[in-house]
């Protein structure tokens, strides 16, 4: 169980970018923090795992207090929390399974990180998680050598080896198609519940944010302005959040979005059948 | 971008009045610098000494061909000399040069108050000074030969590579290190994998370019006195063998080519 008590962050540029802001999230739940850019998001999620200090206010992860710790004690509080990044922010120039075994790194002392000689039950358990994300025929590939989809099942896998006790995922589609978005959604949601694994997710794309998660959370400069369920989030209460603007239209047009985007990949698709028939 | 407002429109052009002045001025003083160098240049020759240079030119020429090639066999131990204390000089200035740069990089210093000024200095000073005044100094300090010359290339090499190294360890994707860092990973494994591997290719590529460039460095410093084929050249020079200086920038030219050559396949095959 995650408690956030009261969280504040003013940077010394003098943003004010949370403004007390608490809540609660269960074993098991997956929330959805939505609000435009700039209203916290990612510092909020960055708080939880100290990544950025917070200014005051308290974070706790079943109990223990995350805020206020320092060196190996904070080290290992945070591999406990597992994290999913934007753009996946995997090590390129190292190998799929490198980058998996990379979540053992706050176990493992650091002569065994060096070479590489992880304990036998910490490959076989990132063997397990590859085959789990559907990456097994791409072990021993380069990070850079795959798309966008199959790299942030490696971020997945990552944070998964980490045996977390609570994910933090900050905007996981925001590089990817509409297709992959969903099932890069659909495959961390259904983590969280094989594993009881409470988590946030920073996300921009409201409908996808309502097809996945339990709970939604709206932030708008520094404060939480909603707290329900997904289908509670209606007219008024993305005005709340981000403002005027006509969201059923807006939902409309995401549709017709995702539809080039299929209408776009499927001509892709044709025209690169045809080239090979050519060559 | 400068934009005025007249009657018939906006009017767009690149630079305002006051812009296109400076640059005038600046194109004026570039002429003004051509003649006075011009003038400088004329009245310091000796016109008599460049008025026969055409027929020096020939005399040399003709005293330089055809190369006495049985004199490459004095020049193989030289040789053997001259590779030794380019690389043995770059594996010691690499070594050395890691930890500077790393010390001088805003990103990994341990501490920007004090060892960061102090690496920054070692690298500036390093490269302020040639290999030759290196190794005209080292020869004064430890006597003639083959130290001198690798420990002035040692010298000279902290600058080069630690500068670079420290301007690709500045730019890094750091979000690679956030996400080793966010998995708990301690000081010396976020080393390791978050900015160790963003680093190797460009490390690989200056430590060869740079041993690439002591080859050819460390061909002239026998001129003070540090060992190599400098001093065969010295030699030559000295009593006018000018068939045999023929042989010796051959076989320069040679070792620089394949030096190159083969730092162009080790870059091509690390990145």
């Amino acid at each position: 169980m995650l408690r956030i008590d009261a969280l504040d962050k003013r940077y010394k540029t003098g943003d004010h970018a949370l403004k007390g802001v608490s809540f609660t999230v269960e074993r098991g739940q997956v929330v959805g923090l939505i609000g435009p850019s700039g209203a916290g998001k990612s510092t909020l999620i960055r708080c939880i795992n100290r990544l950025v200090e917070s200014s005051r206010g308290k974070v706790l992860l079943n109990d223990v207090e995350i805020t206020g710790m320092s060196g190996s004690g904070l080290r290992r509080m945070r591999r406990r929390i597992g994290m999913i990044f934007q753009e996946y922010a995997l090590v390129e120039r190292l190998t799929v399974m490198e980058n998996v075994l990379s979540g053992r790194l706050g176990y493992v002392p650091f002569w065994r990180s060096f070479l590489r000689r992880y304990p036998q039950a910490d490959v076989d358990k990132a063997f397990a998680l590859l085959d789990r994300v559907g990456l097994t025929d791409h072990v021993d590939k380069r990070a850079d050598a795959l798309s966008g989809g199959q790299r942030q099942r490696v971020g997945i896998a990552r944070a998964l080896e980490q045996d977390p006790e609570l994910l933090l995922v900050d905007e996981p589609t925001a590089s990817l198609d509409p297709k992959t978005s969903r099932q890069i959604m659909r495959l961390i949601c259904e983590v969280c519940r094989e594993r009881q694994l409470p988590a946030i997710i920073n996300i921009h794309d409201v409908s996808l944010a309502q097809m996945f998660v339990d709970r939604i959370i709206g932030l708008r400069a520094g404060e939480v302005v909603f707290d329900g369920p997904p289908d509670g989030l209606d007219h008024a209460a993305l005005t709340e959040i981000y403002g005027e603007e006509d969201w059923n239209q807006m939902r409309a047009e995401k549709e017709e979005d995702a539809r080039d985007e299929e209408d776009a990949a499927a001509f892709e698709a044709t025209r690169r059948e045809r080239m090979e028939g050519i060559a | 971008m400068p934009v005025t407002q007249t009657p018939s429109g906006p009017v767009w052009t690149r630079r305002t009045t006051t812009e296109q002045w400076a640059s005038w001025a600046g194109w004026l003083a570039v002429a003004v610098l051509f003649v006075i160098s011009w003038q400088v240049m004329n009245t310091n020759t000796i016109w008599s000494f460049v008025d026969d240079a055409p027929r020096q030119a020939g005399d040399l020429l003709s005293r330089s061909w055809p190369p006495r090639w049985s004199y490459v066999g004095n020049l193989w131990l030289p040789l053997w000399d001259t590779l030794n204390m380019a690389t043995l000089g770059t594996l010691i200035g690499t070594i050395l040069a890691v930890p500077t740069a790393f010390f001088a990089a805003r990103n990994t210093t341990p501490s920007v108050a004090i060892l960061r000024p102090v690496a920054l200095f070692v690298i500036v000073a390093s490269r302020s000074i040639n290999s030759l005044i290196w190794a005209l100094l080292l020869v004064a300090i430890l006597g003639p030969g083959i130290l001198a010359g690798i420990i002035a290339i040692a010298l000279r090499s902290i600058g080069f590579i630690g500068k670079l190294l420290y301007e690709a360890i500045e730019e890094i994707d750091e979000s690679q290190v956030e996400a080793i860092r966010a998995t708990g990973a301690g000081g010396w494994q976020v080393l390791d994998y978050g900015i160790v591997p963003q680093v190797l290719p460009a490390f690989a590529g200056i430590t060869v370019f740079r041993w690439d460039i002591n080859i050819r460095e460390s061909t002239i410093l026998g001129l003070v006195g540090a060992g190599g084929i400098g001093l065969q050249l010295q030699s030559s020079l000295n009593v006018l063998a000018w068939s045999q200086v023929t042989v010796i920038f051959a076989l320069i030219l040679v070792t620089v080519i394949v030096s190159e050559w083969v730092s162009g396949k080790v870059r091509t095959a690390i990145i």
